[in-house]
């Protein structure tokens, strides 16, 4: 499943978002979308969602154009948006419900591999913030569509959980390496997860750079103390030093 | 719930402190019971005419929770009827609030012109009082939606219908919950009075009977009556409630 983005613009009235984006994810690849608040992140990710469509450019999905077309992408939000009524294993199977019956057996073993499997009768307000995101990638592993879009998913959650969470999500995803696009505004978290990063700029958003993470998998936390590490660190973040400056 | 059966003790305890102070008014003061009954005269009435009352108990409690029913109905489909057509909503909201304000009183002797003394315009009255609370407690339910979920369920590309059942009804339940309460309590009061109006039986009839015939103390029973009902169906709703809404415990303390 690869996704490729060409001349993207949108704007919404007078106010310009978004001025030009290319950006491209390919067959098993980790991309993360780096950029400033306010740089049209989740306009970007609404017209990959079809709930927007562009005003110029186009999106393609294997080749075949999706603008303004719901339902195509795997997606998981910033805050778990869980439905406290659901139980969890109720909860996990819910976006791959609207398509057709779930597999219950599959959310089982993704939830026993998260270490939940105790709580899949268990209500959304029994599980601590690192929990309901975990259920919440796995909500979005079990819908069908091989593109998982994840806006921000960590942000939320304190130091120590977010660690935690990013190695888990690695793991998870060395299974079986859907192509995920991925926006932070964390430059350490980009590199200890991607592939490959874009650096967005402010508003009117064009692409900034585009940076190849040499780092090799699996990764270890050990890696976020190298020099390479440091480095790569250090030139992202004159790039955006230079959007917050002018 | 412990705090609830806790108060609900102390409420008891106060009202049966009231009593004991009416008891203890009416007897110093010597008021004779066919201007106002003791506490313990209306007790021994209520033993003393179960009997004849069982059949109107039975009736009125029979059309409460058939009006009910039928009201709460008629408001869940009128009001997920509105929520999902906001054009029709635009032009029959501002009518459903015109309909609360014609007097009941007024209303129901109409549709006994209209519709005869059988069941139909007893129901039509008691319907008409319950369906109002539901439209408006599951309307604002449907519309308190957390936006982010409802963003959610648009990422992932569920339809409106998929969105609706999925998510704004279930979301919606607890508001829903509280609709009917109010119904539950009004149904007993719809019913009542739309047997005031023309019924062979009924607490509304015995009612009116004891009223007419100066016997205060059968007054006081039926109305003792018509609350343990409200109580009782205020319950049977509450219970319901525990049973479908699930995982929201933070939410109901």
């Amino acid at each position: 499943m690869s996704l490729t983005i060409t001349g993207l613009a949108k704007s919404f009235g007078q106010l310009a978002v978004i001025e030009k984006i290319d950006l491209q994810v390919k067959t098993h690849e980790f991309v993360a979308i780096l950029g400033p608040s306010g740089s049209g992140k989740s306009t970007l990710f609404q017209l990959i969602g079809g709930l927007l469509t562009p005003d110029n450019g186009t999106i393609q999905l294997n080749e075949e154009t999706i603008d303004g077309r719901k339902g195509l992408i795997s997606y998981m939000p910033q805050n778990p948006s869980l439905f406290s009524w659901r139980t969890i294993l109720e909860n996990v199977v819910l976006a791959a419900e609207l398509n057709d019956k779930p597999d219950y057996e599959e959310a089982k073993r993704l939830l026993e591999k998260a270490g939940l499997a105790e709580f899949e009768a268990a209500y959304p307000n029994e599980l601590s913030g690192g929990m309901k995101q975990r259920v919440a990638f796995i909500r979005a592993l079990l819908s069908k569509q091989s593109l998982l879009c994840l806006d921000e998913p960590f942000s939320a959650l304190d130091e120590f959980t977010r660690i935690n969470m990013q190695k888990w999500l690695l793991s998870i995803w060395e299974e079986d390496r859907k192509s995920i696009l991925f926006i932070t505004h964390s430059i350490e978290e980009a590199l200890f997860l991607a592939d490959r990063i874009y650096v967005l700029s402010k508003r009117p958003t064009q692409v900034k750079a585009e940076i190849t993470v040499p780092f090799a998998r699996p990764r270890e936390e050990s890696l976020l103390e190298t020099n390479e590490f440091f480095l790569l660190k250090q030139q992202i973040f004159q790039y955006m030093k230079e959007e917050i400056a002018e | 719930m412990q705090k609830i059966r806790m108060r609900g003790g102390r409420s008891l305890f106060f009202l049966l402190v009231l009593f004991l102070l009416w008891e203890l008014l009416i007897r110093i003061t010597e008021t004779p019971k066919w201007i106002l009954p003791a506490p313990s005269d209306v007790i021994k009435e209520a033993a003393a005419s179960f009997n004849d009352l069982y059949g109107h108990l039975l009736s009125t409690i029979c059309l409460a929770i058939v009006g009910l029913v039928l009201g709460c109905t008629v408001g869940l489909l009128i009001s997920i009827i509105l929520h999902r057509l906001p054009k029709v909503n635009e032009v029959l909201y501002p009518l459903l609030i015109l309909s609360q304000n014609i007097p009941t009183i007024v209303l129901a002797p109409l549709l006994i012109i209209w519709f005869g003394f059988g069941l139909l315009p007893k129901l039509i009255v008691i319907s008409l009082v319950c369906f109002f609370p539901i439209v408006v407690s599951s309307m604002d339910g449907f519309k308190q939606t957390a936006p982010e979920l409802k963003h959610y369920m648009e990422m992932i590309g569920a339809s409106r219908k998929q969105t609706f059942w999925k998510l704004e009804f279930p979301h919606a339940l607890p508001s829903i919950f509280s609709g009917l309460k109010i119904a539950a309590t009004y149904s007993v009061m719809g019913a009542v009075i739309s047997e005031w109006l023309g019924a062979k039986k009924g607490i509304g009839v015995y009612m009116t009977l004891a009223q007419s015939s100066f016997r205060i103390d059968r007054v006081f029973v039926a109305i003792g009556f018509i609350m343990l009902l409200s109580i009782s169906l205020f319950g049977v709703i509450r219970l319901l409630e525990k049973l479908v809404v699930k995982g929201r415990k933070e939410e109901m303390k």
